[in-house]
């Protein structure tokens, strides 16, 4: 405790003065609590095509490491052209003779058993993801995985239902479905895009992120022993060699894709010569919105969530923070005081409240970003909190007199990094949060209900939340107007990009 | 002697005016029996740019419109279009359509405006819902425009075929920028004058008439558009795709050479509507 008197706090205040905040960072010694749960790693991933793990054609492989400590995980295997063309023709037979002639209440039960299988492996699944992406542990442990198996859930009662979802047309499925996902979220991504396809009856070529492949490969394992036909679901790894293939496939008939608005361009164009549908979902630079009638407290909590949820690493994440500027000075204050409580480390510590960044090149761009933050003249602020020798880490920022011009205030970091701009009118904080090529999500915090609503119509983004941020549910439809993508994932409406009205 | 008619200049209807190209350029028109019938404006991609900033400012007040409304302003043009069947007819019969195949396409096009003017106060009740999610929040779903839409309208059936892409587009409260048929323009011309004497606000519907190959590239890369729907050739298509990547367009084609039957109830469709939509879904915590 002599660490505590060190810092001279006040023995007693005068009243009507606010209580001092209490000072964490890394004045207070929490012992380590890591989870010690077994991921169940193998060695060695192959292929998954055809419901059997099979070597890759090209005989390559590459290493996945634990962006924590840059220790190996595992090597996961390569595909290339002749791998893909393999899972698609997979996809395709499972297609033609099983899955698609399958009658709906079938295909209902084998997503049902995918969510339970999962349910039973939850934690083991929370732990590979915790090690393979750097996210911390009570977050795949409490939403990644949990999620994940909420989506096969919910999807599974559509499969019957389909009738529903168009009403006054009929519904069939598309064929074969080409998806790629990104590293941000490995095992619910994987949820989000399998769901809603297989219910529809559709089969799937699946990539998942080079640096986020083994809970693809462990969900794999489910797929087998929930015993559904070979074929149905093939996941392919490999790096953008390999995503290109799947997205160009002749025998897709629908590709989605979640990732940059970059890469999710370059698709756009490789396909314009085709009649693939699409589905795009791609980056964002969310405003979060504070009013000065809102339940401060609330909205720092909401903020701190925004932002520093899975690293940043979040492509609604709201990086951009729009304060009223009479309450600004003050909440900016209480915003630092929150940062400075956030514990940074070891992801598979349960008190961690930020991992480790996902990739070296991850950490090289966020580390770019800031530095222009800087070089522009934006107000840097982060806690002096002490990260891991070894390791991805960055400390959560704060970027305080930013304008709209600043980079920081415009790209897409996809990093703990905030960038705080002040507005004095509704329809200024309206302008300036409409004023970006991205329309993913905002968020609104007031107390007003109407001004909610006023908000919520104003803003172009497709999801609002107001007085809370970063919820998400299979219910829930999720996806962005303009350069954010098209489509939607989750609830009735995301069902519909799955199918063709007969 | 007999008296000389007054021959009519025609002039494609942007913003609520009516307008000659800004490049001053005309190409003639030649009616079913081959004689000249009149110089038609030959639009440029500048006449697009102004047509697109028009819909710009028309747009937020047209999507304010309560449904209500705007359901009864799309039905006061198939009133419009009922009263003014005889103008129509002579348009149509420019192209060479008889006086019974226009007397069909007319009164297809006008039930398929009171078709969509129903729709506007009703789709939202159809396509968005109330989210059951796990957590203790009030989520729900609405649509909203998606904005500015241009428009490519086929070379047949000029009339029908040119509504059944505006007023999908319309009821929700969308702009649009059309370019007409490029071989039967003149009903567009026709429909223009029947729109500016309707209760629509100009810039609501923006008509432009000239070759598709000046105007299908700027249409295809003007980042003020939010989608782009229509009837394109196979390399038409792939340019409006390979311009609609640079921002995110929304692309919804049929093929020039898959025709469609206009006439097919299949031709009006809620799903149609939903082509212009985004979806928005809002959470909001329940307590006290």
């Amino acid at each position: 405790m002599s660490t505590l008197t060190a810092q001279k706090r006040p023995v007693s205040r005068p009243q009507g003065r606010p209580a001092p905040e209490l000072i964490f960072g890394d004045l207070w010694e929490y012992d380590p609590a890591p989870e010690t749960a077994d991921p169940k790693l193998k060695a060695r991933y192959e292929l998954f095509i055809g419901g059997k793990f099979v070597a890759p054609k090209s005989g390559k492989y590459f290493d996945s490491i634990n962006p924590a400590n840059e220790q190996k995980l595992a090597q996961i295997a390569h595909a290339n052209a002749a791998d893909v063309n393999a899972a698609y023709a997979a996809a395709k037979k499972a297609f033609d003779t099983t899955w698609g002639k399958m009658p709906g209440k079938e295909r209902a039960k084998y997503l049902y058993r995918l969510a339970r299988l999962l349910q039973d492996r939850a934690r083991e699944f929370a732990v590979a993801e915790t090690l393979d992406g750097g996210k911390p542990i009570k977050e795949s442990r409490d939403f990644d995985v949990p999620m994940a198996a909420a989506h096969f859930f919910y999807h599974a009662g559509w499969a019957d239902k389909l009738d529903y979802v168009a009403p006054g047309r009929k519904v069939a499925p598309l064929g074969v479905v080409g998806q790629v996902i990104p590293w941000n979220f490995p095992l619910l991504m994987l949820a989000w895009k399998i769901a809603p396809a297989l219910a529809m009856g559709n089969t799937v070529v699946l990539k998942p992120a080079e640096t986020t492949s083994i809970t693809a490969l462990k969900f794999a394992e489910l797929i087998q022993d929930a015993g559904l036909p070979p074929g149905v679901v093939n996941i392919v790894t490999g790096f953008g060699d390999t995503g290109a293939a799947v997205m160009g496939h002749p025998t897709a008939a629908k590709v989605a894709f979640t990732g940059s608005t970059e890469v999710g361009k370059i698709i756009m164009r490789s396909l314009a010569g085709t009649d693939k549908k699409m589905t795009m979902e791609l980056g964002g630079k969310a405003a979060n919105i504070v009013f000065d009638d809102a339940p401060i407290d609330q909205a720092v909590e909401g903020i701190i969530n925004g932002i520093f949820f899975n690293q940043g690493h979040v492509c609604c994440a709201g990086s951009r923070l729009l304060v009223h500027e009479p309450i600004a000075e003050r909440f900016l204050a209480k915003l630092k005081t929150r940062i400075k409580t956030l514990r940074v480390g070891d992801p598979l510590d349960k008190n961690t409240d930020i991992g480790a960044i996902n990739s070296k090149e991850q950490l090289a761009t966020i580390t770019r970003l800031v530095a222009a933050g800087v070089k522009e003249g934006a107000k840097m602020f982060q806690p002096a909190c002490s990260l891991p020798a070894k390791g991805y880490y960055f400390r959560p920022t704060v970027f305080s007199g930013v304008s709209m011009s600043h980079r920081i205030a415009r790209e897409e970091i996809f990093g703990p990094v905030l960038s705080v701009l002040t507005f004095r009118t509704l329809d200024e904080a309206v302008e300036k949060a409409n004023n970006t090529a991205y329309g993913l999500s905002a968020g609104v915090w007031t107390d007003k209900g109407s001004r909610i609503l006023k908000m919520s119509t104003e803003l172009k983004a497709g999801v609002v939340w107001a007085n809370t941020y970063n919820k998400f549910d299979p219910t829930s439809p999720f996806g962005g107007y303009k350069e954010s993508g098209f489509g939607r994932e989750g609830g009735r409406q995301g069902l519909l990009d799955y199918c063709k009205l007969a | 002697m007999s008296r000389l008619p007054i021959t009519k200049t025609p002039k494609v209807y942007v913003g609520g005016a009516f307008i000659r190209s800004e490049s001053a350029r005309t190409f003639p028109l030649q009616d079913a029996a081959g004689h000249f019938f009149a110089n038609i404006p030959q639009c440029t991609r500048k006449d697009l740019r102004n047509a697109i900033e028009a819909a710009a400012k028309a747009g937020p007040g047209w999507a304010k419109r309560t449904p209500y409304n705007r359901g009864q302003i799309i039905y006061r043009l198939g009133e419009m279009l009922e009263a003014r069947k005889a103008d129509m007819t002579d348009a149509l019969a420019v192209g060479g359509a008889t006086k019974s195949a226009a007397a069909k396409e007319i009164t297809a096009t006008i039930d398929r405006l009171i078709y969509y003017a129903g729709w506007a106060d009703k789709y939202e009740q159809v396509l968005g819902n109330v989210n059951p999610v796990a957590s203790p929040h009030f989520n729900f779903t609405v649509t909203e425009p998606m904005g500015i839409i241009g428009l490519l309208a086929p070379a047949e059936v000029p009339l029908l075929a040119l509504v059944s892409l505006i007023a999908p587009a319309i009821t929700s409260g969308n702009t649009v920028v059309a370019l007409a048929s490029s071989t039967q323009p003149y009903p567009a011309i026709v429909l223009g004058e029947m729109l500016a004497t309707s209760d629509l606000p100009g810039g609501v519907v923006n008509l432009l008439t000239g070759f598709r190959k000046e105007i299908v590239p700027t249409m295809a890369t003007h980042t003020h558009l939010r989608a782009i729907a229509g009837v394109a050739s196979a390399d038409e298509r792939k340019t409006l795709k390979l311009g609609a990547a640079d921002s995110v367009k929304r692309v919804k084609l049929s093929k020039t050479e898959e025709p469609t039957d206009w006439f097919s109830d299949q031709a009006q469709s809620l799903y149609d509507l939903r082509d212009h939509l985004e979806f928005k879904t809002t959470w909001h915590p329940i307590g006290a």
